[in-house]
């Protein structure tokens, strides 16, 4: 759970940085030679099977452990939640007791994200891919695809930021965690995770959000 | 005070169990929980009904037998408090208080608030324990321990075996106090002997017992009466790896 997970925080910081390409150049030509180096670089097709492996382990892990454990109390609570701030889960956050329902959320949206382009850019294709892209050889409009899409369809934008919502609230609890499971924290480095892991959720929920966002406003004013 | 206890009431182990509300019109705020309990135990018997069975011992917080969720809280409201450290003056006139057995697999109910926690005793058994001779109080600094180290020993040592942190957890991991009755141990020269092994042992004792595997959620340490922190889960899931590693599983004897 903790190394696939460390594993998959380090490729998130890439697509990130890839992402942020789509604002910090609004000609595109950035993003799509990086897009396009991620696409035919073969260090990174290695790794791209690695990752959906990664993916699956962390899911399946999550899955067992997750139903595994709700199995261990047969009744529930009657006091629970009735007095909502003296329970006993008042003394734990609110993410870390739901990182599986986070997690389902954010695989909704990974469907979702996967399908719009990477399924279109790696095996489909579309017609936005085939724009002129100012570029020398031959190197598809990924940027075109994307910023069209997220102009096109608003609710598109709308799914986007709450999966990037879901994805900080996961890793908020999922970064301390994964330390924490590896033993590597004690009294003082249980602060410092945490504060990795608030700067991390902010980093990753206010990016994948702000991306889209600054798409679809750009093309509003 | 008037009071209104909705308490858990249950026969046996088979018995299905449901809640009775009981009106306890003399509480004073200058009682303990368990002697408002106390209060409420000698009204049935006069009644000629059956007293609400719970467990108690010390009455003052270092047995750990005074096991109950109240209001949805292991020992109610307030912070490192037991049950029988609880004062009535936690609550208003007029409140409702819930009160209801540990619920966990591994801690079944035996009669009302009773459960058999025999499962802790279960994992002591598997590792909670050291090898070498220590009848006799050795000689101040015969063995040379570190204070930070002593420190944290005892912080751990603290654990009462109340079983709060199993009753708090959405998993029903007993890993605060697997890690508390670990780090007790794994800091001072006379827990060497069996080092990585009974780390290793004792989570596994864990987990054959039905309880649940340890997500960091923190509820445990928020619930513990004695406030064992969660650097001892880190300290028992470093050792419990290190085992893993080095191959120290139980040997079976
Ligand atoms: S760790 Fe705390 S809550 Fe758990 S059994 Fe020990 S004293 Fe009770
Ligand atoms: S009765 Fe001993 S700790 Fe409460």
């Amino acid at each position: 759970m903790s190394i696939s997970g460390i594993f998959l925080i380090l490729f998130l910081i890439v697509h990130l940085t890839v992402n942020s390409m789509i604002v910090f150049d609004d000609s595109g030509a950035l993003f799509n030679q990086a897009a396009h180096f991620m696409a035919t670089d073969p260090i990174i097709g290695v790794i791209e099977p690695i990752l959906a492996i990664g993916l699956i382990v962390h899911f399946l892990f999550a899955s067992i452990i997750t139903f595994k454990n709700q199995r261990k109390r047969d009744v529930n609570y009657a006091g629970l939640g009735r007095y909502k701030k003296l329970d006993a889960a008042a003394g734990s956050n609110w993410p870390s007791r739901n990182m599986y329902i986070l997690g389902g959320l954010i695989l909704i949206f990974l469907v979702i994200h996967l399908i719009n382009f990477f399924w279109k850019m790696k095996f489909t294709g579309d017609p936005l891919l085939h724009t002129p892209t100012g570029l020398e050889g031959d190197v598809e409009n990924a940027y075109n695809l994307v910023t069209t899409k997220f102009i096109e369809w608003k609710w598109l934008v709308g799914i986007y930021v709450v999966g990037a919502l879901a994805l900080g609230l996961h890793l908020y609890h999922g970064v301390w965690s994964a330390f924490q499971t590896l033993g590597w924290s004690n009294r003082k480095w249980r602060d410092i995770w945490n504060v990795i892991g608030l700067i991390i959720t902010i980093l990753f929920a206010g990016g994948f959000a702000f991306i889209p966002l600054f798409v679809m406003i750009q093309s509003m004013v | 005070m008037k009071l209104i206890l909705k308490i858990w009431r249950q026969a046996s182990p088979k018995d299905e169990g449901g809640f009775q509300t009981y009106h306890l019109d003399d509480a004073s705020q200058d009682m303990t929980f368990l002697e408002l309990l106390d209060a409420l135990n000698e009204k049935l018997i006069v009644e000629d009904q059956d007293p609400v069975a719970f467990e108690h011992d010390c009455r003052e917080g270092i047995c750990g037998s005074c096991a109950m969720m109240i209001n949805g809280r292991p020992h109610g409201p307030g912070e490192e408090t037991t049950t029988c450290q609880l004062n009535m003056k936690a609550f208003r006139d007029g409140d409702t208080i819930i009160v209801e057995p540990w619920r966990a697999r591994a801690f079944p109910v035996i009669k009302d608030l009773v459960v058999d926690r025999s499962a802790f005793e279960k994992i002591m058994e598997a590792g909670g324990f050291v090898d070498v001779d220590v009848s006799a109080v050795p000689d101040a600094n015969t063995y040379p321990v570190a204070r930070r180290d002593a420190e944290e020993a005892f912080d751990a040592a603290e654990c009462i075996g109340c079983g709060a942190c199993v009753a708090a957890c959405k998993n029903s991991s007993a890993m605060l106090f697997v890690a508390g009755k670990v780090s007790q141990y794994a800091l001072l020269p006379q827990g060497q002997m069996e080092g990585l092994q009974r780390a290793w042992n004792m989570v596994a004792k864990m987990d054959e017992l039905g309880f649940g595997s340890c997500t960091n959620t923190g509820a445990c340490e928020a619930e513990c009466p004695k406030g064992v922190s969660l650097a001892h889960i880190a300290r028992l899931n470093r050792q419990f790896l290190k085992a893993g590693f080095k191959k120290v599983g139980e040997e079976k004897n």
